[in-house]
């Protein structure tokens, strides 16, 4: 890993469709073997610039380097990035070998070196037997997995993947997602993956850069970007938070500035049962909803507030209250995350 | 969906309408080949197969074949080509102009032949100064042709878009290797199907062939109109009618099936 010479470098990378930009001044370097990722909204230009980064799109301004080259200008089959795409485009027309086999044929490689180079790709992401199908005959995990290998066969310095799981069904997503972990510590080669989806996003990346409005919004580490939001969009987007407003935050809290609080992080109790936590506030409950391992309880704070709380289902739980209750919802002061700091911190009596 | 019993036969009964009127006729065209009558009467009086050896002997009309034949697989092959890449330039870049190229590129075949024709003529003789021959039938043709090439592929690039193009730039494959080995088998079975109804229409033209043609050059329609009237001509007229049904049949055919089986596998 060296620092000068990252990946990928962009700088001031901008994209304007007609009125608005799409991307707008994205800084961004990424780090040789990392398993980056870009999470946002749809819209949010994340994946425009991926597109960026293989060559589809062209810059309006900014550049796109590669392992220290400028490749701004270059077109697609002339860069050393390969794409799996979200709807995977196996060339309908192909046997699943000769798809993979594609990138190893326009490079001019020999056909007897080629089907076996294929072969071996097809075995690492376990379709052995499937060379000869057409791809209209496999799955949609199959599919993903062929996609897969015609990416990676012609050994990129950097694989693309556009939300390359989001047409796959939660079971198999899940499965798809250690295999692609595993594929990517095997090759030991970059990965920027595009998704929209914040679970996935933390359960993968090394790090991983939040998208908004054709801006990185945040750029860190899964847990930085999940205990340590600096913005309310993140706060939001990753995860579900409470997030206070100033007003609320002084009604609450004691405090101004922006805070947010992850629902996990707090309990729910009866009026009059002892606290729990060094920080509470009173309310009405809403509504109970059951999830398996763990129950979501939405109360409305006296405050003026709806916040979402989320306790494991163990036998400490209390799980009979009643909507329309007088409940308590208690958290620790430490988990309360400083979004935005307090700007009136000195003309305020500071306790509660 | 179901129909009640009387809505089922009356359907049944227009349908069968419908398909005599247009298949009645040309059964007569069948009969009246075989006919002793040199002027059409009906009921023929008697039946015949002298027409038959005639008409493959009547150099007049087997020129006349071979003239259309050749007009009709240039005409094509230049529609095929031109038609290919205005489709390409429409639906895969974005430039000034577009939509008034993509309009101007259909009208032809709405324009009525007789406009295109003297137009054609007008501008080939007096403003050219070219002798009319068989290659300005060829233009004039693929003047409308390409209208039958350019819609069907148009169509496919659309409904294609453009990711496998994409993958396969993204696979290292340059332009040309890309339309060879992605873009071109996409297209195959489009260009195809343009291409036999290209070859239909030039086949069968008359009017603007009328007015770009000259007096040299007879397709098989100009010879058709030309012997129709004329004293003991009729009948072999019918025989040429025949065979060209019979060698119509195929290309239908066989675009049906294609379009059947390309139904399945997608």
């Amino acid at each position: 890993m060296s620092v000068d010479r990252p990946a990928i470098r962009l700088r001031g990378l901008t994209k304007s469709f007609g009125a608005g930009n799409a991307v707008d001044g994205v800084d961004l370097d990424i780090v040789e073997g990392e398993f980056f990722s870009m999470l946002g909204p749809s819209g949010s230009g994340k994946t425009t610039v991926l597109r960026l980064i293989a060559g589809f799109e062209q810059p309006t301004s900014g550049t796109v380097s590669l392992q220290g080259e400028d490749v701004t200008d270059r077109a697609p089959f002339d860069r050393d990035v390969n794409t799996v795409f979200q709807d995977y485009a196996l060339f309908p027309h192909m046997t699943v070998l000769d798809n993979v086999a594609y990138g190893l044929r326009v490079r001019g490689v020999g056909r007897r070196e080629r089907r076996e180079r294929a072969r071996a790709a097809l075995d690492t992401v376990r379709l052995g037997g499937f060379g000869d199908r057409k791809p209209g005959q496999l799955s949609g995990g199959q599919r993903q997995r062929v996609a897969l290998a015609r990416a990676t066969v012609v050994q990129p310095k950097v694989l693309l993947l556009d939300e390359p799981l989001g047409a796959l069904d939660l079971k198999l997503r899940e499965q798809m997602q250690v295999e692609l972990k595993e594929l990517q510590r095997e090759l030991g080669i970059t990965f920027i993956f595009v998704t929209h989806d914040q679970e996935e996003a933390l359960t993968l990346s090394d790090r991983i850069a939040v998208f908004n409005e054709g801006r990185i919004e945040q750029l860190g580490t899964p847990a930085e970007i999940y205990d340590h939001p600096i913005s309310p969009f993140v706060a939001a987007f990753v995860g579900t938070s409470n997030v206070f407003s100033d007003e609320l935050s002084l009604r609450v809290l004691g405090r101004g500035g922006i805070h947010s609080v992850r629902p996990e992080k707090m309990t729910v109790a009866r009026l009059e049962s002892p606290i729990s936590g060094d920080r509470s506030a009173p309310g009405i409950l809403a509504e109970v909803i059951y999830l398996g391992s763990s129950t979501r309880i939405i109360v409305d704070l006296d405050a003026g507030m709806r916040v979402v709380v989320q306790e494991q289902n163990d036998a400490r739980r209390v799980g009979d209250e009643e909507r329309g209750a007088r409940v308590r919802v208690a958290w620790s002061d430490l988990d309360t995350v400083t979004i935005v700091a307090d700007r009136h911190a000195d003309s305020l009596d500071p306790t509660p | 969906m179901r129909l009640s019993r009387p809505a089922r036969a009356v359907l049944a009964a227009l349908t069968g309408i419908i398909l005599a009127v247009i298949y009645l006729p040309l059964i007569v065209v069948l009969i009246n080949s075989f006919s002793t009558s040199t002027n059409l009467t009906w009921p023929p009086p008697g039946l015949t197969l002298e027409w038959w050896v005639k008409a493959f002997r009547n150099e007049g009309a087997l020129n006349a074949i071979a003239t259309s034949v050749q007009i009709a697989i240039v005409a094509t092959l230049v529609s095929l080509v031109l038609g290919t890449l205005i489709s390409l330039a429409l639906q895969r870049f974005a430039f000034f102009g577009r939509d008034a190229v993509s309009l101007l590129v259909i009208l032809p075949i709405a324009l009525p032949g007789i406009i295109t024709g003297i137009a054609l003529n007008n501008a080939f003789r007096t403003i050219l100064g070219i002798q009319l021959s068989i290659a300005t039938v060829i233009i004039a043709h693929a003047t409308f042709c390409i209208v039958t090439v350019f819609n069907n592929v148009i169509a496919r690039l659309r409904r294609v878009g453009m990711n496998f193009e994409e993958a396969s730039a993204d696979l290292g494959a340059g332009l040309w290797t890309t339309f060879r080995l992605v873009t071109f088998p996409q297209l195959r079975s489009a260009l195809f199907a343009g291409g036999l109804l290209a070859f239909a229409l030039s086949f069968d033209e008359i009017i603007v062939t009328t007015f770009t043609a000259g007096s040299s050059v007879k397709t098989l329609p100009i010879w058709i109109l030309d012997n129709l009237f004329r004293p003991n001509q009729a009948p072999i007229v019918n025989v040429i009618a025949v065979v060209l049904v019979l060698v119509s049949i195929v290309p239908i055919y066989v675009a049906q099936r294609l379009a059947g089986a390309e139904k399945v596998t997608r």
